[in-house]
């Protein structure tokens, strides 16, 4: 069974240690937030300007002069604190933030990602995308693996405009997760009931199996 | 020395057709409310805006959008607002995205004369068109040029009669790097007091980069995604 995106944002909590300040970004990377370990003290960043993000505000409480980077009203934690847009990326640029998780639409074997535009379809814009990409240690890309036609998006060249080139480390799909070496996709978990041959199909960029693939697990040990 | 104005009418003052604004904001959280409505209420035109976002349809810089007060957006991200993309396809509209880190350094760099630095950001993408690419430490940069405003329009939660500034939560977010690279600084805010009566130790804006202030009236802060638990 492919992971929900639940599930997905349960796997990368995996990936969370105690102290770590992480961007997460819109849609799947969001709900990492739920999957936080007991104990475990993590600080999110929000690029707008807020460090130690909370839950959204009780029914009633929303205040329009707090909200994170998807413009949604959220709360802050003791502890949290605000700042201008520059310094945000100071931290960011700067290499201070931990881990970020992001969303894709596609990504390349070499860890190119494409993220924020559709020619002829979309042109929002990339907000922070590239400088998150540009600078993180640690990326997590949050993705499906194939879009809802079934054509892959772990692809030998992304197809659509870049957000950053050589940047992506790990991935997690719902059908696996995946390292990124100079060999390419390397398959270190699969999703359970799914098998490596189901992975090998849905993925069109090169794909490394090394020996046994254990399936994903959800609790951290 | 008096900084202080009437109002927002009085404020903006002096702005002309084909001018740069940098205009705060992220969204529509710490957008100088009171400063886009009076331009709307003028015929200035062909005007570029710095400003992280482009509004919504009915509220904030989409206002300007819908009157074509605006020829060139600079932005980072600009969705939410269908007039926005509709003069972008039919060319009626000029933007250029930043990657947004780079658009609020652009900002702080122009108003700490620095013309000119070099980020990661956006190399190997078609950010990278055109500019100078440069190895540091093993891996490429791009070379950005700072921005500076003829007008700088800043939204503060309080602010004092030098123009000492106090943002509110994150409403700080473009409004501090922006308020400083305007040759013409003007902040609105929600409280205006004597000078001597914010705490020094507390400021975020010091008061030098700020050329006109008023306390403004009627704010909406419209929130754009209601999100409660």
């Amino acid at each position: 069974m492919a992971l929900t995106k639940e599930q997905i944002a349960q796997r990368i909590a995996k990936e969370l240690q105690d102290g770590y300040y992480v961007n997460l970004g819109i849609g799947i990377p969001t709900l990492v937030a739920n999957y936080i370990p007991e104990g475990m003290e993590v600080i999110l960043q929000s690029e707008n300007g807020l460090l130690g993000m909370g839950p959204f505000p009780k029914k009633g409480t929303a205040d329009p002069d707090l909200i994170n980077a998807g413009k949604q009203t959220v709360t802050i934690l003791p502890g949290g604190v605000f700042f201008d847009s520059a310094t945000s990326f100071a931290m960011i640029r700067g290499g201070h933030v931990d881990l970020t998780v992001l969303g894709a639409f596609e990504v390349s074997d070499t860890g190119d990602i494409a993220s924020w535009k559709i020619p002829g379809k979309m042109v929002k814009g990339m907000g922070g995308a590239m400088d998150l990409v540009a600078a993180a240690k640690n990326i997590i890309v949050a993705m499906q693996h194939t879009s809802k036609d079934g054509k892959s998006k772990l692809l030998k060249a992304c197809t659509l405009p870049l957000t950053g080139v050589k940047c992506i480390k790990k991935i997690v799909t719902d059908l696996a997760v995946l390292e990124i070496t100079n060999e390419g996709f390397v398959l270190l978990e699969r999703a359970p009931g799914v098998s490596v041959d189901q992975i090998k199909n849905a993925t069109e960029g090169r794909l490394v199996i090394k020996g046994e693939i254990p399936e994903i697990t959800f609790t951290t040990s | 020395m008096n900084k202080v104005v009437a109002n927002a009418t009085e404020a903006i003052e002096g702005i002309k057709d084909g001018m740069t604004l940098m205009l705060g904001g992220f969204g529509l959280c710490g957008i100088p409310e009171n400063c886009i409505k009076a331009l709307t209420q003028t015929p200035v035109k062909d005007l570029t805006c710095i400003s992280n976002n482009a509004g919504v349809d009915d509220f904030g810089l989409g206002l300007l959008l819908r009157n074509k007060q605006i020829r060139k957006m600079i932005s980072s991200y600009v969705g939410e607002n269908a007039e926005f993309e509709r003069q972008l396809l039919h060319g009626e509209l000029e933007v250029e995205l930043n990657p947004q880190g780079t658009l609020a350094e652009r900002c702080r760099a122009g108003g700490a004369g620095i013309p000119a630095f070099f980020v990661p950001a956006g190399y190997g993408t078609e950010v990278a068109i055109g500019k100078e690419v440069r190895e540091f430490n093993g891996k490429p940069h791009l070379l950005e040029h700072a921005l500076v405003a003829d007008f700088a329009i800043v939204k503060a939660w309080k602010g004092d009669t030098h123009g000492n500034l106090i943002y509110k939560e994150t409403a700080a977010n473009f409004n501090h790097p922006m308020a400083t690279a305007g040759k013409i600084t003007i902040a609105e805010v929600e409280e205006l007091v004597p000078a001597g009566h914010l705490n020094p130790m507390q400021i975020h804006t010091p008061g030098i980069f700020v050329n006109r202030i008023f306390q403004g009236v009627d704010y909406e802060k419209r929130i754009e995604q209601l999100t409660e638990r």
